[in-house]
């Protein structure tokens, strides 16, 4: 009998995670959906002067973005404990923290994804020119990837707990804070022309970062969730 | 001729709304008639089945 | 009370479906030839428009749809007040079978608008209030059509997503209003203006015409949808099974 490789199991987890949020799309339309009603907020709140709205665009685009992702976050471990399947993962005998990275890039590709691609939109109704585009949508893909790890370590604390998504933000987003401000003042520096390099570069870092020890930290947060 | 694809140069714009039109429009047609079909077959199915269970 | 046995015929799901099937040519029939009339009259015959030139023809679409994606949200709370009111399946059915058309003839007024607002004002996006109020109905939309979605049993789908209806409709008037209170304080912003003043009656007929076209368009579509959400929900109901004019069933 052929035991599964660790790598073959972390693309059968990839694989199933992504052929079940395809069954829900309203669950991946939500997110979406919220992104583009908080962004309608902003223009309502202040006023729709478009030299107004252009210069607050890349923070308002990143905070509504933040807020989308952690809302998305919820769905990420709760059905999985609901019907057992997060502790058959737990006692598999593969690496826990590879079966997790494996959901959380399944977790972002049906939620993170999305908002980056709906981001140059929803950019362009703010009135942003088009140029910034290209890097609104780059540091987007960084940002996202980095909140859904960063966010899987929060959901994963918190998954059995009462309340657990407004606890969720909390922990959340004081380590997000960082990402949003590379991620929004890259944007903005390439709104006016200047290059955004340096800001992209620090996130891609981030990135490289949160790759490397989330996941050691998420297969930690199951366990003791598990418990 | 050429003047009427034109629209004065608004050509693109036109157009491209009148053909958003034909596709929203399509895509109801077509999507209800769909909805209307996979509510046949399942009913076909089901009074079938009911009746296979009934003496 | 004899009168009154149609409206009671009507609510009986084997009638409906009947009723609605006979009035399908009716209502595609006029709905293609006036549309067509309608397109005809904007694109050949009506002139080009002082200011805008060509692109005013966009018209003859986005006010159309506006009205449809209106039509829809009207038709969807009165259903859904009739449903939750009198407990009737069919107003129920009726109210999901109106939702995605209203939403893709918002999403078609957006576009459309927003097609139009390039060559317009020289911006693809403005927070001009009627675009913005469309964007709301948009998102009421959505949450309707999320709201039904969510929900396994299709009864208490019906229920929930009634309740929603009926309080997005008291506020879409409000909605309206304030939107467009907070626009007009804003100096800057242009208001959208149905192609200028007063319209001359060659381009006034085309756009009444495409109103009367996509109405029946929008009742045809409706009535095949409706269709199928009284079959897929009274599939084991006997009723269908004896109407069913395709012979025995393929498994008998």
């Amino acid at each position: 009998m052929r035991r599964t490789g660790a790598t073959h199991a972390a693309l059968l987890v990839l694989g199933r995670d992504l052929r079940l949020g395809m069954r829900r799309l309203s669950q991946i339309g939500q997110p979406i959906v919220f992104f583009a009603m908080v962004l309608t907020l902003f223009p309502l709140a202040l006023s729709p002067e478009p030299a107004l709205l252009r210069s607050i665009a890349p923070g308002v685009l990143w905070v509504a973005a933040l807020l989308a992702s952690l809302l998305a976050l919820e769905f990420l471990f709760r059905s999985d404990l609901e019907d057992g399947t997060l502790e058959q993962l737990l006692l598999c005998g593969q690496p826990l923290a590879l079966l997790l990275t494996a959901k959380v890039l399944a977790h972002w590709m049906l939620s993170g994804l999305p908002l980056v691609v709906v981001s140059p939109l929803l950019g362009m109704m703010l009135g942003m020119p088009v140029e910034s585009l290209g890097t609104l949508m780059v540091s987007l893909v960084l940002g996202t990837l980095i909140l859904s790890l960063l966010g899987a370590v929060g959901a994963a604390l918190t998954v059995g707990a009462r309340r657990g998504s407004v606890l969720m933000s909390l922990l959340l987003l004081p380590l997000a804070m960082p990402v949003l401000i590379f991620g929004a003042r890259a944007t903005d520096l390439a709104m006016q022309g200047e290059s955004a390099e340096g800001g992209l570069w620090l996130l891609a870092a981030l990135l490289i970062l949160a790759v490397t020890l989330a996941p050691l930290a998420i297969a930690a947060a199951v366990r003791i969730s598990l418990e | 001729m050429n003047d009427f694809w034109s629209m004065g140069g608004y050509g693109g714009y036109v157009w491209s709304a009148y053909g958003l039109a034909v596709l929203v429009i399509g895509w109801n047609v077509v999507a209800a008639h769909r909805y209307w079909r996979r509510g046949e077959e399942l009913a076909r199915r089901r009074p079938a089945a009911g009746r296979e269970m009934r003496p | 009370m004899a009168r009154f046995t149609w409206f009671h015929k009507l609510a009986s799901p084997p009638h409906c479906y009947a009723i609605a099937g006979r009035c399908l040519p009716w209502l595609a029939w006029p709905a293609l030839v006036l549309i067509v009339i309608g397109m005809y009259g904007g694109l050949l015959r009506a002139p080009a428009d002082y200011q805008q030139g060509e692109a005013f023809r966009i018209i003859y679409i986005h006010a159309p749809s506006a009205w449809l994606s209106l039509l829809g949200y009207t038709t969807m709370a009165v259903a859904a007040a009739v449903g939750l009111i009198w407990r009737m399946k069919l107003a129920h059915a009726l109210a999901a079978a109106t939702a995605p058309v209203g939403a893709s003839f918002a999403l078609l007024c957006l576009i459309t608008g927003s097609l139009w607002g390039r060559p317009m004002w020289g911006a693809y996006w403005a927070w001009d209030a009627r675009l913005t109020t469309e964007l709301i109905l948009l998102f009421l939309y959505l949450g309707y059509m999320a709201l039904r979605a969510s929900f396994d049993d299709v009864g208490r789908a019906d229920r929930a997503s009634a309740v929603l209806a009926l309080v997005g409709v008291i506020n879409i008037p409000i909605i309206h209003f304030s939107v467009y209170w907070w626009n007009s304080l804003h100096q800057g912003s242009t208001v959208l203006r149905a192609g200028g003043p007063a319209m001359p009656a060659s381009m006034l007929w085309p756009l009444l015409v495409s109103f009367a076209g996509f109405t029946c368009l929008f009742a045809t579509i409706v009535a095949i949808r409706l269709r199928g959400e009284i079959l897929m929900r009274e599939r084991q109901a006997s009723w269908w099974s004896s109407m069913d004019s395709r012979g025995a069933m393929a498994d008998e």
